[in-house]
């Protein structure tokens, strides 16, 4: 059995891959095609991710239907960067107190890096 | 206590401006980063109870020779609410002043700690989903993104690495490993409660010279610090040309295709406010490229004993009964 963390992994890949939101139905059934491990996913346990994947902000569910199909919210490439945004200490709320290596740079920082470089 | 509270205010105001001035301009902190780092601690601490200290003491002046004494009546007062004229304007304004100040930095404190908290929870929440764990090196994630970005997520023991895609193509082994001890030493000697206490403390009060050098001070002197446990197993010409990689492969190069190229704009500095980050960078790697000695046992002693010393002045003169005055 999947980890919880690999299942939501596993539920956000399906969802990316489609433009169409799809019900908890059709997600296991995709899910057990494309891995080994799900071939006893049951419904509920999709449903259960679906629902902590909505609570994160990551699923949006369409209620007019029955049953409710689900749909990601955004790209993976948006999320993506709004995560290097807060990595790199650039998003807006600047308070994300994460320590990186190195965090943006810009022109005037690369220019003296350059120059300590050749000097060195 | 007159000259007590004369004493305190005096002290809070050089620890507000000219001290931290000279600290931020002197050139052993990067040899010692570790002694600068409590020096800058206790200029802080010691600052924030001389301000409240020299208002307290001067409020509380007519009610008694010692504060100890002096606060006791006054919380009887307050308590029994009953009528005093020992007490004249500028005491209660005095005594206003200095508890709003006190409740201001504790809410602060606890507002900073909320909002970092929220943030890092929808962080590690999405970095759930968009990462994987490194097969290679143990308590690390491996995101899909080419800029080459390595960041620690601190929270007990979910504490992880983050690495990019693009970091692991970058580096080699060697420089990989130096960047991977860089991020685990933040996370083993908690700088991200350093760095949480000095943001709230520039939140509280942005005005002030000393809270602004403070907090810029600090996040320079954890990456040296990282950097020092990571030069432990690491030669410095690796560890440099990390930084170099990282610092000029993500920021040089253009947003690669079929990206958003939001990825790296220009960080919004604030107007008026010099630009730390390029100063910290530089000092960081000027030290890795000429290094210095370390800074010797007496002088290290020195300001340890003088970051001791510097808690002990504000906290004598509060407490100490009759002692000026």
């Amino acid at each position: 059995m999947a980890s919880l963390g690999e299942l939501e992994r596993s539920v956000m890949d399906q969802l990316w891959s489609t433009s169409e939101a799809s019900t908890a139905n059709e997600l296991r059934d995709r899910l057990a095609q494309s891995e080994v491990q799900s071939k006893d996913l049951a419904v509920t346990t999709v449903l259960t991710v679906l629902s902590r994947l909505e609570k994160k902000g990551l699923v949006e569910r369409e209620r007019g239907t029955r049953p409710h199909r689900y749909r990601a919210v955004s790209t993976r490439e948006d999320h993506t960067a709004r995560l290097m945004h807060e990595a790199l200490g650039t998003a807006p709320d600047r308070e994300a107190v994460l320590a990186r290596f190195i965090g943006s740079v810009t022109e005037a920082e690369a220019a003296t890096l350059r120059r300590l470089l050749a000097r060195g | 206590m007159l000259l007590t509270a004369y004493l305190l205010a005096l002290l809070a105001i050089l620890l507000a401006w000219p001290v931290p001035v000279a600290l931020s301009r002197a050139r052993w902190t990067s040899r010692s980063p570790f002694a600068a780092m409590v020096l800058w601690q206790s200029i802080a601490l010691a600052g924030g109870l001389s301000m409240i200290g020299a208002m307290l003491v001067y409020g509380l002046e007519p009610l008694g020779d010692n504060l100890l004494q002096a606060l006791r009546r006054a919380i009887g007062i307050v308590l029994g609410n009953r009528a005093t004229d020992e007490l004249h304007f500028w005491h209660l304004f005095a005594l206003c002043a200095a508890a709003l100040l006190g409740t201001h930095l504790i809410f602060t404190l606890g507002l900073t700690y909320a909002r970092i908290t929220t943030q890092r929870r929808r962080h590690r929440a999405l970095l759930e989903v968009l990462s994987s764990p490194s097969g290679a090196i143990e308590r690390t994630l491996v995101i899909n993104h080419p800029a080459p970005v390595a960041y620690c997520l601190p929270g007990g023991s979910r504490s992880v690495t983050v690495l990019s895609d693009g970091l692991l193509e970058a580096l080699s082994p060697a420089e990989l490993a130096a960047v991977v001890d860089h991020e685990r030493a933040h996370l083993t000697q908690r700088h991200h409660l350093l760095l949480w206490a000095f943001e709230a403390w520039r939140q509280a009060l942005p005005w002030l010279p000393t809270t602004r050098l403070s907090r810029a001070a600090v996040s320079s002197l954890v990456e040296m610090l990282a950097d020092d446990i990571a030069r432990r197993t690491t030669p410095d010409e690796t560890l440099v040309r990390a930084i170099a990689l990282v610092a000029l492969g993500g920021g040089a190069a253009e947003a690669p295709q079929g990206l958003p190229a939001v990825v790296r704009p220009e960080p919004a500095i604030e107007p008026g406010m010099p630009d730390e980050g390029e100063a910290s960078l530089a000092a960081r790697v000027s030290r890795l490229l000429t290094p210095r000695p370390p800074l010797g046992r007496a002088r290290t002693t020195a300001v340890l004993a003088g970051s001791g010393l510097l808690l002990a002045v504000p906290t004598v003169l509060l407490l100490a009964p009759g002692l000026v005055g």
